[in-house]
């Protein structure tokens, strides 16, 4: 294989595009941004992620120059970038609201920025004219922003935001507006433009499947702090934290307390359960407290006990959620916790094996569970 | 949906009568052809092609347009200066007093506005006439100015100033290019309420008003001081009728746009 993989965050040599250098941002008394160093490279997709609150908003509008650090640098290219304003920036910023103007065209929506360059007319009307085609809205350039959809209005909104050929371009929830069908194809097309533009995109988002789904690291944030930034990949299998655990995907978090064996540690969750056994890297004391986080998918479901397995718990089914492909269960062991496990429903609803109040076994390997420290 | 009953028709009858009787016999009158006011001697326009003879009304009307029109336009740029301030500002000290000193005029009395002025004119030695008046009305149409468009600025999308200001412009050219491009509606019809305000003051421009500089309201005000003559009558008809075609159009105008945009973006979700 001769690809590359891309992770320029992986190599030393690798200049950053955005430095953030001990970046701290108040409000009065409300810290938004605390004291948070990190870098973001050039042609990646960055994905801010977070509840509402916890600063990624703020992070992308100090990025675009509508909020200064309080205190630390952001660098672009090396430039410090605090005194330069927002409409010095080789930065472009496509918002929430997309703030198409109104009583533009479609076409002259894209051309403002680079009317406002001075480019000459033939260059801007060319510039228009790829931007339209990338967007695929060559015929709607002569409609106003009201007389077109909502899709039609998010990619205007993209087109004119990479129209002048940012070195970075934001994206505030650009997909929040849209509904569901149409926002995962929309997923696909960013993604696509942005490998075609090879521009640099800065992500915001509260939908953990779409920061997954577009992007190439994902930061997930928490109360003005990165709390892991990582491949998609990494984030899900490898959270650092209960935190990031939690907030990606659906998991099943035991607490307990760890004793070294094997290379790994038994972690005693419950009176009257046995141990689990978990292999990990983490330097944990005997006695301490921590966490074992599993996700659904990685146990298995069987009614009588299996053999030769690391982890075998019993329990009673509490819920079944069928979702069509997949059926989430429930499971409460007799000491009251619940795990959930989830199977892909291969047979017809009919043959199914399992019902509420079933009597099962879940199990799963010493590897499948992620051990972080209480 | 309610019948319209005998309690209905009535009260809508009462209503309408209370409204407009006088402006209905004031209109008729204009057609009277007799001297005499309240003597009905016959159909006649007579008293319309007088009023073009008439050089005094005539000035007037000039004068009254012109204030109108400079006053109307003073007031808009200082209003819409002032909402601009008031709505984006956000917190700073003296705001609740500014805000507040901004709407007084529209409580306050107009003879104490006109005397006030007054006063102020002849202490700073200013000669009275057109230039007071124009100054007078665009005082107080300000306050008028300033409420139609901070009421249209606080609903303003703020991010259609910050994607400007992030696809190049300057502040100065973002409001120019975005900004008032989009509230235009409201500032026009700003104008529009500070421009009709200017036309039918009587008591301000009184106070403010110089040799030379007699508005149409005063000039009315002054002859009807001598009698009503039908030339009065012909001269408020020419003027109903004006004010009267001009809300109309406006609100015929608005209707069709409303109509053409909802069709508009009916057709944008089906494509």
């Amino acid at each position: 294989m001769s690809e590359k993989i891309f992770e320029p965050w992986n190599d030393p040599n690798e200049k950053p595009l955005i430095q953030f250098q001990n970046v701290t941002k108040r409000f009065g008394d409300f810290v938004a941004i605390d004291n948070q160093s990190f870098d973001i490279y050039a042609q990646e997709f960055f994905a801010l992620l977070g509840p509402s609150g916890c600063g990624k908003t703020t992070l992308m509008r100090m990025l675009a120059g509508f909020e200064a650090p309080t205190t630390g640098e952001i660098l672009l290219a090396g430039q410090n970038m605090a005194p330069i304003p927002p409409n010095k920036r080789a930065v472009n910023m496509m918002f929430q609201s997309y703030a198409l103007f109104p009583h533009l065209s479609v076409w002259e929506n894209i051309a403002f920025g680079l009317k406002r360059d001075k480019m000459p007319k033939p260059e801007i009307e060319a510039r228009v004219d790829e931007m339209l085609k990338l967007t695929r809205l060559e015929q709607f350039a002569k409609r106003k922003p009201h007389q077109i959809s909502g899709g039609q209005r998010q990619r205007v909104a993209l087109a004119r935001s990479l129209a002048k050929a940012p070195k970075l371009l934001l994206l505030d929830e650009p997909l929040g507006a849209l509904d569901a069908k149409l926002r995962q194809d929309t997923q696909f097309e960013l993604m696509d433009i942005q490998e075609k533009t090879g521009t640099t995109f800065v992500i915001v988002t509260h939908d953990q499947e779409e920061a997954m789904t577009v992007a190439s690291r994902v930061a997930v944030m928490d109360h003005g702090h990165i709390v892991q930034a990582d491949t998609p990949a990494r984030i899900y299998e490898m959270p650092n934290s209960v935190y990031v655990a939690d907030f990606i995907g659906d998991v099943t978090i035991l607490k307990g307390t760890a004793s070294p064996r094997d290379g790994g540690y038994d972690i005693h969750f419950a009176e009257g359960q046995p141990a689990l056994h978990a292999k990990s890297d983490i330097e944990l004391s005997k006695g301490a407290a921590c966490y074992l986080a599993i996700r659904p998918e990685k146990i298995a479901i069987s009614a009588d006990k299996p053999e030769g397995v690391a982890n075998a718990v019993q329990g009673k089914i509490l819920d079944i959620a069928y979702l069509g492909n997949i059926s989430t269960y429930h499971v409460e062991l007799p000491t009251g916790q619940v795990i959930k496990t989830q199977t892909a429903n291969t047979r017809r609803l009919s043959r199914r094996s399992f019902t509420w109040e079933d009597q099962v076994w879940l199990s799963w390997t010493d590897t499948a569970g992620v051990l972080l420290a209480g | 949906m309610r019948r319209l009953t005998w309690f209905n028709t009535t009260a809508l009858t009462f209503g309408f009568a209370f409204l407009y009787l006088p402006m209905v016999l004031l209109i008729a009158y204009s057609f009277n052809s007799s001297k005499l006011v309240t003597v009905w001697a016959g159909f006649s326009t007579k008293w319309y092609g007088e009023l073009l003879h008439n050089v005094a009304f005539l000035d007037a009307a000039w004068v009254t347009l012109r204030v109108a029109v400079v006053s109307s336009t003073i007031a808009t740029i200082l209003g819409t200066m002032a909402a601009l301030v008031l709505v984006r500002a956000g917190r700073f000290i003296g705001r609740t007093v500014f805000s507040g000193m901004i709407y007084a005029p529209l409580v306050m009395p107009e003879v104490i506005t006109g005397l006030s002025l007054l006063l102020l004119f002849i202490g700073i030695g200013l000669d009275r006439g057109i230039f007071t008046v124009v100054l007078a009305h665009a005082t107080f149409s300000m306050c008028y100015v300033s409420v139609v468009v901070s009421s249209r600025l606080a609903t303003f999308d703020r991010s259609l100033e910050e994607a400007a200001l992030d696809l190049g412009c300057s502040q100065i050219s973002a409001f120019r290019l975005v900004t008032l491009p989009i509230i235009a509606p409201a500032v026009i019809s700003g104008w529009l309420l500070a421009f009709t305000l200017s036309l039918d003051d009587l008591v301000i421009a009184s106070f403010t008003t110089g040799p030379g500089a007699t508005t149409l309201p005063i000039k009315i005000w002054s002859a009807v001081r001598l009698g009503v003559s039908p030339e009065i009558n012909a001269l408020s008809t020419l003027m109903i009728s004006i004010v009267a075609i001009g809300v109309i159009t406006a609100s015929l105008v608005t209707k069709r746009n409303s109509l053409r945009r909802q069709a508009e973006e009916r057709a944008a979700i089906q494509t």
